[in-house]
């Protein structure tokens, strides 16, 4: 039997009692009544006028064992036909208009979308670690928690004034945003959104708040995070009790570090510059070891080109030991030797880069620019270090994402209003998307990783 | 005169504005809306209501000098994030620019 592209029944599963709730306006749901589906598709098999005159439902026509199974079928609970997994959905962001589309990245197609989640210029997204819920943390604020499977807003809360984005703890129970107004980091509850604890990015050296920025989640339900104008890095541990974070701060790490990510396993967490050039490092398995200082040779320079787009660091491509990053204002991918935290080359690109992403099985990385170069995508083999494709799939290509294992990836082409799908080994175009000024592309796989 | 030179002028014709001074055409206002709202929005928010980069509405932005917006805008601000937008915008761009913040920035 063909998949179906959505599912049905999901007041089986346990902890789902909200989604009951009746959809909110504007998330327009897909589940017909309960075997409604199933019911329609009989009839209609035998009596294709019967959907334009539901008194013509007429049992008459069909057979008695037809009729038996129908019946059988209808008292069974009917979730066996439409149960499905969520580890191929995903949702893209449509930033202008407030909404998402949920995806389904095995049919290649948008399921739904689910609207009214306010300012979602520069948007990000965490998932449950069932892979069930996204929760979408918007320009605004706004912090919303969307079930997959049934396309409904399960939960909004206005957390803040201005917000920048999100992390999900190692155990899946708290779910942390980044605030520029007021600064700080607030924790919830993944279940219920409820507020557990917050933290006022209160500089003790400044006495001022400042914008967090580079929110990263790592082993032991720590959050690690960057203050940006009092340049200090600070670790929250919520393992003992969320309601009460263990804070340690770390003054002094540089100039307005601006974005941040922790490397896969969990273990270091890198916080760019952008005030001066260089790095902060901390090593999580290690923290009371402090933040140092690394890759002095790495940021503006002396000439300070003009930076249109601040480079994403989230996605720092590990290969083996070596890191490739995002030049800061130069058309340059760096190489980075992590046992060493040295730089060791560079590799000549179209523009600015934003996203350097290796795909995930390390061989070759992707990489999209800052304006004016933004309508190009650029491939480089890890190996040689040579670019081998290079792609125009239209104006403003804002965000890249693999599939779990890195067959395909999508490109969201903001202003050509598309997603375009694309083989990852021959790069060919296999399909494409509407959507409305997409941004970001997230996919539930996400789940099962640290720092994205 | 060269069979082309009209044509010619024609084409030129939009690259002269900034010359001239003369403000963006309608075409141009559309593009700067769009250009205003995606791309500073990276930084100042969608709705300009600032992120890394500090709020651009109405309010945010009473009383301080015309000038210094445009400079910022043309120029970049030392000691922040915010570059020079020069060549991709023009003098008149920034003027229609600063004007149209300053009276509340079209949708």
């Amino acid at each position: 039997m063909k998949p179906e592209r959505i599912v049905g029944r999901v007041s089986s599963a346990p902890g789902s009692g909200k989604t009951s709730e009746p959809p909110p306006v504007g998330a327009k749901s897909f589940l017909g009544r309960p075997g409604e589906r199933l019911e329609r598709r009989i009839f209609s098999r035998r009596n294709p006028t019967s959907s334009a005159t539901p008194s013509g439902y007429a049992i008459k026509p069909l057979t008695r064992p037809t009729v038996l199974l129908a019946l059988a079928a209808l008292a069974l609970p009917s979730f066996a036909q439409d149960l499905r997994g969520t580890g191929d959905l995903g949702l893209v962001i449509e930033r202008a208009s407030g909404s998402v589309q949920l995806l389904d990245t095995t049919q290649k197609t948008a399921l739904q979308r689910v609207e009214g989640l306010g300012d979602l210029s520069h948007a990000s997204t965490v998932f449950s670690r069932d892979a069930r819920y996204a929760y979408v943390f918007g320009r605004d604020g706004g912090l919303t928690k969307i079930d997959l499977l049934t396309g409904k807003i399960v939960k909004r809360v206005i957390q803040s004034g201005n917000s920048i984005g999100g992390a999900i703890s190692q155990d899946g129970r708290i779910i942390a945003a980044a605030n520029y107004t007021p600064g700080g980091v607030k924790f919830f509850d993944s279940e219920t959104l409820a507020l557990l604890s917050e933290i006022p990015a209160r500089s003790e050296v400044t006495g001022a708040l400042s914008k967090v920025v580079g929110l990263e989640d790592s082993t032991g339900n720590r959050f690690a995070f960057s203050l940006f104008e009092a340049g200090e890095i600070w670790l929250a541990d919520l393992s003992a009790d969320p309601k009460t974070p263990k804070v340690t701060r770390y003054p002094g790490i540089g100039k307005e570090p601006y974005d941040a990510l922790v490397t896969g396993e969990g273990r270091w967490y890198v916080a760019g510059l952008f005030g001066e050039d260089g790095i902060a490092v901390l090593d999580l398995w290690h923290p009371e070891r402090g933040v140092k200082r690394a890759l002095p040779d790495y940021g503006r320079g002396d000439q300070k080109l003009p930076v249109y787009k601040m480079p994403h660091l989230e996605t720092w491509a590990v290969a083996g030991n070596l890191a490739f990053i995002p030049g800061v204002g130069r058309h340059e991918v760096v190489l980075v030797d992590i046992a060493t935290w040295q730089k060791v080359g560079t590799i000549p690109v179209a523009g600015q880069p934003v996203f350097v992403m290796a795909d995930p099985t390390g061989r070759r990385l992707w990489v999209n620019f800052a304006f004016p170069h933004y309508d190009t995508v650029q491939v480089i083999d890890v190996e040689s270090r040579q670019i081998v494709h290079t792609m125009k799939p239209g104006k403003a290509v804002l965000h890249m994402e693999f599939t779990p294992r890195g067959e395909h990836v999508w490109l969201s082409v903001r202003d050509e209003n598309r997603i375009q799908i694309h083989d990852a080994a021959s790069f060919a175009k296999i399909g494409e998307i509407p959507a409305q000024a997409p941004s970001g592309i997230f996919f539930s796989a996400r789940a099962h990783r640290f720092g994205l | 005169m060269k069979p082309h030179s009209w044509l010619t002028t024609l084409l030129l014709l939009p690259c002269a504005h900034p010359a001239l001074g003369a403000p963006p055409s309608a075409l141009r206002q559309q593009e700067l809306t769009r250009f205003v709202r995606q791309e500073c929005g990276f930084c100042h928010g969608l709705h300009l209501t600032g992120g890394l980069g500090s709020p651009l509405t109405a309010a945010a932005l009473a009383g301080k000098p015309r000038e210094a917006l445009e400079a910022a805008i043309l120029y970049g601000r030392t000691g922040t994030a915010m570059p020079g937008w020069t060549p991709h915008l023009s003098e008149p761009d920034a003027v229609w620019i600063v004007n149209a913040l300053l009276q509340g920035f079209p949708r």
